[in-house]
């Protein structure tokens, strides 16, 4: 009667300790410039080795220009991006440089080299690690003290989360995608609906999702509060991992297949809480305000102020305010300046196939600025191959290099202040994409719609 | 970060009454681009695009530039902050418990934490206080009436009062990280005295 994350957590468990958390054994370990660079001080400071090297994988991806790759001109995001790698030396691990082709955005790199398998235990210092649950993984974001932990110890200490099972059930209607199925989970639960849970999602519309879209999915638990999202691992999964760079060959896969689809929650188990949603009630959808929650159906309008108690009113009139919209607008027609496709939520070769369906045979707008990163090398070589780069161009787009850029303001993808942006990221917070830049979280379908025309477009109009 | 031994804390607070307050607003990405942990630079920039305008110029209704509470902290002042509810979500970056105690707070009260930041607060010596939201209410209540309204945390009792009020509440840590916070003491330095359990495990 266990669940998918019982079984995975348990076979983990080193130590349990008295009147305290759980000290538990990690197999993989993901670093990237922006949060290791102070856990290796802590070992250096502490006279000591990396414990497990050979569990460790490191790449810049945060600080990445995704115009060129030869140099980063700001001296403090270089800084960042060789220590990162002057510390993989040092402490043999190993290092997947920018401008290579093994790089890119961690969380689409580690399970597209089946670096990230079912079974288990994965963390990185961000918080988006939990996209890895895609493939049937316990993953999740930590802090900077705690790499130091993993990287001393391969362990951290941890208190066994509650569990929460989403069911989606149904078939999606077209032009609706996992994104729209996150945005849409995320406005039900609210931003901390599953703090202190590990959600598991599950249902006939979750088993009909390809990878990529579960992967989408599970990256954007944690913007539901929730540190990790878990989805059993099926046909999908091992056909998507099959024959990748580090996934077991030959006699070893067969076996691990085996193992791995003892990985799904018992019948019988019982989560802490359970929500079942209706597949066919998600419409595409689009962020008001300046948290994630804060969502429409794209042909709904912003939410008015009717009833709501002072407290209430006055958040939502910040959130208002900073996004210039009014209550009750309807925000669809709405002009946009830029349109981001990419990132870890959506920087896969299967949002650019849907990127590319819509713009084809239509001309970007001339009033929006676009920027179209792939999630990692791989990513971007798939698309040339497919010849997606060649739609993308007679559409008036470019391919950038693979990048976290404009998720998140750290490179010189920055949305300017006041802008509108329209992106596939993960989060609409203040100041995110830029001091001041304002966005909307879409799916790669509604960002497309809107980059050819200009202003927020639902796809399945045009 | 300076690790501090925790007992009893009485202080003034600074109420910082935003719902859903995330990490990129307790430091901005562009603060996350160093390679060192300088209480000062963190401190510095916690909640930098609330405190300054673009081109660095106070906000002056924000709470901290406020006279009442805008004195940096030290013992007995504005070493606890008291925020809206899901404090710290969002990003997983410890630089905003740097940013935080880099400021000098010890203590952050909310009625809800993100999971990921409260962990972080921990290792960084800030204890994170999950009171009701009647008593955070009430809080944010008394520090408007009289913002030198004193909170005392007793980390021993496990307890948090509403000097203003008597009023008081109980708040839940576990036995190993209280002794951890009591006694200055790092998860890590517990991890590497389990190596035998771990090579242990590891063979299995």
């Amino acid at each position: 009667m266990n669940t998918l994350f019982d079984k995975i957590w348990d076979a983990h468990v080193v130590n349990k300790v008295e009147d305290g958390p759980t000290q538990l054994y990690i197999d993989r370990l993901y670093c990237h410039e922006v949060t290791s660079p102070q856990a290796f001080d802590t070992l250096r400071d502490k006279g000591i080795k990396a414990f497990r090297p050979d569990h460790i994988i490191a790449m810049p991806d945060h600080n990445t220009p995704s115009d060129q790759q030869e140099v980063i001109n700001d001296p403090v995001g270089r800084k960042q991006v060789e220590t990162l790698k002057a510390n993989c030396a040092e402490f043999g691990i190993k290092h997947f440089a920018m401008g290579t082709k093994d790089n890119g955005i961690i969380h689409v790199v580690g399970p597209e080299k089946a670096l990230s398998l079912p079974g288990m235990t994965i963390v990185c210092g961000d918080s988006h690690t939990s996209t890895h649950g895609a493939v049937g993984a316990i993953a999740m974001g930590i802090g900077t003290s705690e790499v130091a932990q993993v990287l001393a110890s391969q362990c951290i200490l941890q208190s066994k989360p509650k569990t929460m099972r989403i069911n989606i059930e149904g078939e999606l209607q077209q032009g609706v995608t996992a994104k729209d199925v996150a945005l849409y989970i995320m406005a039900k639960m609210t931003t901390a609906g599953a703090t202190g849970y590990a959600v598991e999602y599950a249902g006939s519309t979750i088993r009909n999702m390809s990878m990529e879209g579960r992967l989408t999915l599970s990256n954007l638990s944690i913007e539901m509060g929730s540190r990790a999202g878990l989805i059993a691992p099926d046909e999908t999964t091992f056909a998507y991992l099959k024959g990748r760079e580090y996934a077991p060959k030959g006699e070893a896969w067969d076996k691990a297949v085996e193992e791995w689809k003892k990985l799904k929650s018992d019948d019988d188990a019982v989560f802490d809480k359970e929500v079942t949603y209706c597949a066919e009630d998600i419409k595409p959808r689009i962020t008001y305000g300046t948290n994630p929650g804060a969502g429409i159906a794209i042909d709904e309008c912003v939410p008015t102020y009717d009833g709501l108690s002072d407290s209430e009113k006055a958040q939502l009139k910040s959130q208002l305010d900073y996004m210039q919209f009014q209550p009750g607008e309807k925000l669809e027609g709405h002009p946009v300046d830029y349109c981001f496709l990419g990132a870890c939520t959506n920087g896969r070769i299967e949002d650019f196939r849907a990127f590319a369906s819509v713009v084809k045979g239509r001309k970007k707008a001339d009033s929006v600025v676009a920027w179209l990163v792939p999630g990692s090398w791989l990513v971007r070589q798939q698309i040339i191959d497919e010849g997606i780069d060649k739609i993308l161009e007679e559409a008036g787009f470019e391919l950038r290099l693979p990048s976290c850029s404009a998720c998140l303001a750290m490179n010189p993808d920055k949305v300017p202040a006041g802008k509108l942006s329209i992106s596939t990221s993960n989060r609409n917070f203040v100041g995110r994409q830029g001091p001041g830049a304002r966005t909307v979280l879409a799916s790669p379908l509604v960002v497309a719609a809107s980059a050819v025309t200009g202003v927020i477009t639902d796809p399945r109009k045009l | 970060m300076a690790k501090q031994k925790f007992n009893i804390i009485k202080s003034t607070c600074i109420p910082v009454a935003i719902d859903n307050c995330n990490t990129d607003l307790i430091i901005p990405a562009r603060y996350l681009a160093s390679t060192t942990r300088d209480p000062k630079f963190f401190g510095d920039a916690f909640m930098h695009d609330l405190r300054y305008t673009a081109d660095g110029q106070p906000v002056a209704d924000f709470v901290m530039n406020q006279p009442e509470f805008s004195e940096a902290p030290h013992e007995g002042v504005h070493e606890i902050i008291v925020g809206g509810q899901n404090w710290g979500s969002g990003s997983s970056r410890e630089h905003a418990a740097w940013a935080i105690s880099g400021y000098g707070v010890r203590v952050v009260i909310s009625s809800s934490f993100a999971d990921i930041h409260r962990n972080n607060l921990l290792n960084c010596f800030v204890l994170p206080v999950i009171v009701s939201k009647e008593f955070q209410q009430e809080l944010f209540a008394s520090i408007a009436a009289d913002p030198n309204a004193v909170v005392t945390v007793d980390v021993p009792a496990q307890t948090v009062t509403n000097e203003a009020t008597g009023n008081s509440e109980h708040f839940d840590i576990n036995g190993y990280k209280k002794y951890c916070l009591m006694n200055a003491l790092d998860d890590i330095d517990y991890l590497l005295s389990q190596k035998d359990k771990i090579e242990e495990f590891e063979a299995k």
